[in-house]
């Protein structure tokens, strides 16, 4: 018997510190993959899971129970990821200025990421649209739940989904011929 | 998904899942910063409270309550009342039919006005129960019949209040001038009549209509996410499940700890025809496992130790006369309710109650645990209140000091005659929570001034109080133990008080309770405190018996498979028995301990195993039918030599009568193994062990055994049966 988790976060978004604590210790692992999905990187998902957690309890005050609690946090990750990446593009660009300097560093970034797995990488040459609907089904969030995190309905989901597995089957194929 | 045939998603996926796997520093990282930010949103909120919920005040919960109140046909006359109202006032053809005061019409409006009276704004709440003027409705029905004789524009209603009476006709600039302007007058005539009318301003109906009704309908539905979320807070206050172990009630994660050993496994007489363990007269583990529940989880199998569980029932067993030894042994021997073809054999043990009157005094040390964790509202606030319950129960020349430990151990209060209740209960209300834990300072210290206090024949005790988060210093546990061993040859005997949950070193409190000679209780509730502080305080403290042993020597011609339920921590070698230096648990004063085997005839059909085609398994007693022997052993207090007792367990108990308290101690011993899990129940389940402990309630005078049967109750929809 375990109570519910929408409960738990009614209960946090109440003031009950034990069952905020609970709530996150449960969510945290599913949380954190779905980061990786959506970031292409642990560092990187670590870095987002971080600012998720820390903006978390204010945000959380405000959740009233209207949509599942993991509908509900799924889509402060998306957002927040879209923060994310937007501002990394911002800072990659104003990168192009400083010359081969900093071209050198982000090159040596992006070689600790070699142990990245063939799919995670892959997902990162995704339009972020598939990227973000695969990171989600990848998550176990049903086509209809994915639809209500992103705001799109469930056939979108699915057509996301078909278009995101051919291009990765694409990819792939190209990469075997190589 | 054309795609799919030859693109193998999932294997790519069990890749990523493998990557994408969280590093458990960078998680907990995480969940402490996410909690660091929830504490300090929540800034200067109480802590969720212990005690029951007090409604919020305020007009929405009115409101709220007085809707939810409403009995179907009470709702029912109010909303068409008001439908109606707003029809007659809010449309034309309404107004005309109002105007026109057609009897009819007057009288559907008497209904109206017993649910809102129009008196505006003010306290609608109470009136929206009441009518304010506590007439009945066959008053107003003849109101009703008088009405439309008076005036067009007088309607009835309900406020006697002049004052009201005025501020409402004078604020209608619709009323007809003749119904307003003499409103003393009119005040006069209504006086005269005996009966009181107010003049129904069409515009005050609309603005009445909106205070009383519309609002508290908006209102639930605006007000309910917040209680809601506040029933849940308390709900789950206790602990809050987790998918990986157990309820964590504070938010630092949960660290609990239990003592326990697997269930003793089945014994075959003709290989182990002895069985030797120490009493256990501890409740703490029925304490655990009942916060567990009513936290809405069911207890780790861990937390399960089904002898303290049975022994922390009162039982109405046989006492010993005066001048016996201190404790009487009572045995039964009937039925296994969850398996016909063997045996309970129930073994009860009925300490003997010294005359309280002539108790020696008492000196107790206070060793309070003021750490940080301390600090919710089910640890030092709840201790601080159960210790003030406990002062009533001492005598004047009791002494009392307070030792609390922290970053250090302190004095906090100085040995003081219990009959100074000021200064002890000032010195509870100055501890407050704070710093780390360091317990064998404070331990060490509370011994020193309980060897201070101690005078001849006095008896003096060390009561810990802690979360059980009890950091043993840099010597560890087994030198803590070894010391407490020392101190208790001194006579000072060490019970520990365990508070809250969430970092519970059950483990550790056993050891040190068990160790010192004291018992361990876990104090949950304040009515845990009342149970053991007040009801069981002479019994807590004064030791009748010491090391008390039970050894049970089966006879292989009657019995051919024996299996002790619980003591699974209280087992002895069986050449400890004889050996007086082996410690064992210490019997209280009026106290009384129950252990129960599960015995398996000879050709019984329940037998578990073969016998043995080369064995001579019954050689040995033919001849004899008793079922088995029994020897205790116990020293007096202050002895160091043991006396026995011996016991033959004769086959004709196994017809005596059906004994209600053992029937009743059967049935927290099966409500136990369920909780365990055992394998031995067969189809035996909780509605079953629901039903046996129903039976045998017995008088019951504290409640007790009725709550055992509640937490059963609410243990089954938990474990979903």
């Amino acid at each position: 018997m375990e109570v519910n988790d929408n409960d738990l976060a009614l209960a946090a978004a109440g003031g009950d510190g034990a069952a905020f604590a609970s709530l996150l210790a449960r969510q945290y692992d599913r949380l954190f993959s779905l980061c990786v999905r959506l970031m292409g990187g642990r560092a990187e998902a670590e870095d987002l899971c971080q600012d998720i957690c820390a903006a978390l309890p204010a945000k959380l005050a405000g959740y009233r129970g209207q949509s599942k609690i993991t509908t509900w946090l799924y889509r402060v990750a998306v957002n927040a990821a879209h923060d994310k990446r937007r501002r990394q593009a911002t800072r990659s660009r104003a990168a192009d200025g400083w010359g081969d300097w900093e071209k050198a560093r982000m090159a040596s970034n992006s070689e600790t990421h070699a142990r990245v797995d063939w799919l995670t990488a892959a997902m990162t040459r995704l339009p972020d649209d598939l990227r973000d609907t695969l990171a989600l089904v990848l998550d176990e969030v049903s086509h209809a739940e994915a639809g209500q995190i992103l705001d799109i309905s469930e056939g979108t989901v699915s057509w996301r989904i078909s278009e995101a597995k051919k291009r990765l089957k694409a990819m792939k194929e190209e990469e075997e011929a190589l | 998904m054309t795609s799919k045939d030859d693109f193998d998603l999932d294997a790519l996926k069990g890749a990523q899942d493998a990557y994408a796997a969280p590093d458990p520093q960078v998680r907990q990282e995480h969940l402490r910063l996410a909690q660091e930010n929830f504490t300090a949103l929540q800034g200067s909120r109480n802590e969720p409270r212990h005690s029951s919920e007090t409604a919020q005040k305020g007009f929405w919960n009115g409101a709220k309550t007085m809707l939810n109140a409403m009995t179907t046909r009470g709702g029912l006359t109010a909303t068409t009342a008001l439908v109606a109202c707003g029809f007659l006032v809010l449309t034309p053809s309404g107004q005309s039919l109002w105007r026109g005061a057609v009897p009819i019409a007057a009288g559907d409006l008497v209904p109206v006005d017993t649910a809102p009276p129009q008196q505006p704004e003010a306290d609608t709440e109470r009136q929206l129960v009441a009518p304010a003027d506590g007439r009945t409705d066959a008053a107003q029905l003849r109101e009703a019949a008088v009405g439309p004789e008076l005036s067009g524009t007088v309607a009835p209603s309900a406020p006697p209040n002049p004052a009201t009476f005025n501020s409402t006709a004078q604020a209608s600039p619709q009323a007809e001038p003749e119904a307003v302007a003499p409103a003393s007058e009119l005040e006069m005539s209504l006086a005269d009549s005996g009966l009181s009318y107010a003049v129904e301003a069409p515009q005050a109906r609309p603005r009445v209509a909106q205070n009383n009704i519309v609002e508290p309908l908006i209102a639930p539905a605006r007000a309910a996410p917040m209680p809601e979320a506040m029933v849940i807070g308390q709900g789950t206050l206790g602990g809050v499940a987790t998918d990986d172990g157990f309820a964590a009630t504070s938010a630092a994660p949960n660290t609990e700890a239990f003592a326990n050993e697997p269930s003793s496994p089945l014994q075959i007489t003709a290989e182990t025809p002895v069985s030797t363990f120490s009493i256990d007269v501890d409740t703490a583990s029925y304490a655990v496992v009942r916060s567990s529940i009513m936290a809405g989880q069911l207890p780790p199998p861990e937390a399960v130790r089904i002898e303290e569980m049975i022994n922390y029932f009162p039982y109405d067993y046989a006492a010993p006369e005066p001048g016996d030894a201190p404790f009487l042994p009572t045995i039964n021997v009937f039925e296994t309710p969850w398996n016909s073809d063997t045996q309970l054999l129930h073994i009860a043990l009925q300490g003997t109650m010294p005359e309280v009157e002539n108790r020696p005094p008492l000196n107790l040390v206070f060793l309070i645990d003021t750490s940080g964790s301390m600090s919710s509202a089910d640890k030092l606030p709840l201790l601080v209140q159960s210790f003030r319950l406990m002062l009533d129960q001492l005598r004047p020349e009791d002494e009392v000091a307070i030792v609390e430990y922290a970053g250090s151990a302190g004095l906090v209060l100085p040995p003081t005659p219990a009959s100074d209740r000021t200064a002890i209960t000032r010195a509870l209300a100055s501890l407050g929570a704070g710093g780390s834990t360091n317990g064998q300072g404070g331990l060490e210290q509370a011994y020193a001034i309980a060897n201070q206090m101690a005078e001849d024949g006095e008896v003096g005790r060390v009561l810990l109080a802690t979360d059980g988060d009890f950091n043993v210093g840099l010597s560890g546990i087994d030198e803590l133990t070894a010391f407490i061993e020392k101190k208790r040859e001194t006579g000072v005997y060490l019970s520990v008080l365990g508070f809250g949950r969430g970092n519970l070193d059950d483990a550790t409190m056993q050891a040190l309770a068990q160790n010192g000679n004291g018992i361990a209780a876990h104090i949950d509730t304040l009515a845990e405190a009342q149970k053991v502080l007040v009801d069981q305080l002479t019994g807590a403290l004064f030791t009748i018996a010491g090391d008390v042993k039970i050894q049970v020597e089966f006879n292989p011609a009657m019995v051919v498979e024996y299996r002790l339920i619980g003591y699974e921590t209280r087992a002895l070698r069986r050449e400890d028995f004889n050996n007086d230096a082996v410690d064992a648990g210490e019997l209280g004063a009026g106290h009384s301990v129950t252990a129960i085997y599960e015995i398996t005839p000879t050709d019984s059909p329940a037998r578990l195993t073969d016998p043995l085609r080369y064995g001579t398994d019954e050689a040995a007693a033919e001849g004899s039918t008793e079922l088995g022997f029994l020897r205790l052993r116990y020293k007096a207090p202050g002895e160091d030599v043991s006396q026995l007792i011996e016991v033959p367990i004769a086959q004709d108990l196994a017809r005596s009568t059906i004994d209600r308290e053992a029937q009743f101690a059967a049935a927290i011993a099966g409500f136990g193994q369920l909780l365990r899990g055992s394998t031995y129940l067969g189809d035996w389940g909780w509605d079953e062990a629901i039903e046996l402990a129903a039976q045998n309630r017995g008088a019951d005078p504290f409640g007790y055994r009725n709550e055992a049967v509640q937490i059963m109750r609410l243990s089954r929809s938990l474990s979903g049966n």
